[in-house]
């Protein structure tokens, strides 16, 4: 299948500059986000993940900082970008959901305000008829109704929250929507609700989602491609139905190896993996992943391998996988 | 209700005991809004619920937000007072106790909440947090309090104990931390372990850790458990019976097994289905019900479901639904199960 580029990320890192040192919470990720595509990206607290999200929006403020790489959305490249071509791409081109609705929608401002300052913002010469009708469109189509549009955010539920924000996104016609976490707050039933609007507005819109999250099971459920992230790295991308039916990367392994599942019949053990996530100001040398990795060879606390694609299709961060002529060397 | 028949059937006699239990909380709390208001609406946060624990099983509350788990464990350990109906724990009606004697049976019913970080005193070492539950409930034996301690550290993973005993809990990780606060529920030797959302804020790879020390301590200090989550996947691994909660009322209880391979209420259903499957070939094809939990101050006539049910009939909205025993030790709530 011949998939169309929307992103490009090139040895993105971000650093934030602390009192301990400099932490690498991004380190030199390289990957792409295809037209029309939902990719999972999925990690633990502290990988990184929600830090990259908004680095695609260059949206990391002091102590943080982008420290290097491109992001070439559409053949340009947005870190070149001023400020105000960078309001311009925020929100019309690319635009993003958070976790807690209630402090990304302005209590103060009816539904329709928020979709009508968005369109007018952006595109100054829409009247305010049009930017409502569209508005109502957009809203009746997430399936809120139209008496809903002057609520304020506290008189509607969290999965409508949620969907006014993609709403937000949508009636800009945003290429790319970043859901960070969008539907962790919500109860199951909500969520697999919005799982199933999210998808269907894929399908209508074309819209690429990049989906942040730490449910790996909900990945399972809707995404296209999964990438998973560790200590900073990519370590595994790839195929949902390949990453879960053939996980590379040991993390990879060991992570889906303990997310719990409701059918029965499942293997009933959890798999435990070793030790905990490191410390970011001061990453294990080499593959940040080998302390816990029952593979570790000795090149493995030495040199850091690089995200190779593998002929299953996915690429994987791992020594592994890859040659180095360092690599049957005892030490 | 329907408790009697609930307990036929098995051998193990209850530990706890929750007889139509009530908790409703006022809206209008003080005085001057309830003459403003000209009456008092109440949050009917647990309405009508009987079950039962017994010795040395682990019992799941499972439901949505609003759906009155958290308060029915709360009302189990007597850190709520009940509205209406009656908490007995080990033959002991714990509304009849007095301050003192609840508090003598406190070091048998200890609680683990969500958030370590939130249930430890950041300002106290961790191995005088721990002692603090010996201070208070075995002050005879102050001398091997230490040693207690440093012992129970071991026994939740917390090794080597001594590098522990004199951090703070901000030293060390959210995993160690929830080990810790363990750890404290477990020093006083309860008999009754209160687990609210223990393992909801840990990562993957350490909640099958967590998971793992749970089970295996249930084991060696033949604890029984009252697990209150709203993550069904992770209730399987843990839980011998399942209780499905909605809107403060009981929908369905009943074995692990008869709840997972044969849920029976509607709302069941739509609930274990919603749950994610971790794997892309078993996506869910089930239509989710329509709308959110509904408020719990007006809640719906009838059965409480009934205005999301797929299956819902008119008289549905007119007639609540008894709790009542479809297959053996397997209650459900619902007039319309095939």
């Amino acid at each position: 299948m011949e998939r169309e580029l929307l992103a490009s990320i090139q040895d993105l890192s971000v650093t934030y500059h602390t009192r301990i040192g400099p932490v690498s919470a991004v380190d030199h990720i390289s990957f792409d986000i295809y037209k029309g595509e939902i990719l999972g990206l999925v990690g633990e607290s502290g990988c990184g993940k929600s830090t990259l999200g908004k680095a695609l929006l260059r949206m990391i403020d002091p102590p943080g900082e982008i420290s290097s790489g491109h992001i070439i959305f559409d053949k340009e490249d947005v870190m070149q970008y001023d400020d105000d071509r960078m309001r311009d791409f925020r929100g019309r081109r690319a635009s993003m959901i958070f976790q807690d609705p209630m402090t990304s929608l302005n209590p103060m401002q009816r539904v329709d305000d928020h979709l009508i300052e968005a369109i007018q913002v952006h595109e100054p010469k829409t009247s305010e008829k049009d930017a409502l009708k569209r508005s109502s469109i957009m809203i009746n189509r997430l399936g809120i109704g139209l008496n809903r549009l002057g609520s304020y955010p506290h008189q509607l539920s969290g999965g409508m929250r949620q969907r006014v924000m993609t709403g937000i996104g949508l009636v800009l016609n945003a290429e790319l929507i970043i859901a960070d976490e969008a539907t962790t707050s919500l109860d199951v039933i909500v969520e697999a609700k919005l799982a199933d609007q999210l998808r269907e507005i894929r399908n209508e819109y074309g819209v690429s989602l990049l989906m942040i999250t730490h449910n790996i099971a909900l990945v399972a459920e809707m995404a296209d491609r999964i990438a998973v992230m560790y200590a900073g790295h990519i370590v595994e991308i790839g195929d949902v139905y390949e990453v879960f039916e053939k996980p590379l990367h040991p993390y990879t392994q060991g992570l889906l190896g303990s997310v719990p599942s409701i059918q029965l019949n499942d293997r009933n053990e959890l798999f435990k993996m070793p030790g905990e996530p490191p410390n970011l100001t001061h990453p294990p040398a080499g593959c940040r992943f080998h302390p816990r990795c029952q593979h570790a060879m000795p090149i493995c606390s030495q040199l850091e391998p690089a995200l190779i694609k593998q002929s299953s299709g996915q690429s994987v961060h791992c020594w592994l996988y890859q040659d180095h002529p360092d690599k049957n060397e005892k030490r | 209700m329907t408790l009697g028949n609930q307990k036929t059937g098995r051998q193990a006699e209850p530990l706890l005991v929750l007889e139509n239990v009530k908790k409703y909380y006022p809206v209008q709390k003080n005085i001057i809004d309830q003459v403003f208001a000209g009456h008092i609406d109440y949050v009917r946060a647990v309405d009508d619920v009987s079950l039962f624990i017994r010795r040395g099983e682990a019992l799941g509350l499972a439901g949505e937000s609003g759906s009155g788990k958290t308060t029915i464990g709360r009302l189990a350990i007597g850190l709520e007072k009940l509205t209406d109906g009656k908490a007995v724990f080990d033959g002991q009606d714990l509304s009849k106790l007095t301050a003192e004697e609840l508090r003598k049976l406190r070091k048998r019913m200890q609680v683990i909440f969500q958030d370590p970080m939130a249930s430890l005193n950041p300002r106290m070492t961790l191995g005088n947090a721990i002692k603090q539950g010996l201070r208070i409930h075995y002050p005879e034996q102050a001398s091997q309090h230490r040693d207690m301690v440093l012992s129970m550290f071991e026994k939740v993973g917390l090794t080597p104990p001594l590098f522990f005993y004199d951090k703070f809990p901000h030293q060390i990780s959210g995993g160690q931390r929830q080990r810790v606060v363990i750890a404290r529920a477990l020093i006083t030797r309860p008999d009754l372990v209160l687990a609210d959302e223990p393992v909801a804020m840990a990562d993957v790879s350490v909640r099958a850790l967590l998971l793992d020390l749970m089970i295996n301590l249930k084991n060696e200090f033949n604890l029984t458990y009252l697990f209150i989550t709203h993550d069904l996947a992770t209730a399987k691994y843990i839980c011998d019976r399942i209780g499905v909660l909605y809107l403060g009322k009981l929908m369905e209880i009943g074995d692990l097994h008869a709840i997972y391979n044969r849920p029976l209420h509607p709302y069941t259903r739509a609930l274990m289905a919603a749950v994610p499957v971790p794997n892309p070939r078993k996506r869910r094809t089930e239509v989710m019900p329509e709308g959110e939990i509904p408020n719990p101050i007006n809640p719906p006539s009838g059965c409480r479901f009934h205005p999301r049910c797929p299956i819902a009939r008119p008289d549905c909205a007119e007639i609540e639904p008894k709790l009542e025993e479809i297959e053996p030790g397997h209650f459900a709530a619902c007039r319309y199960i095939e």
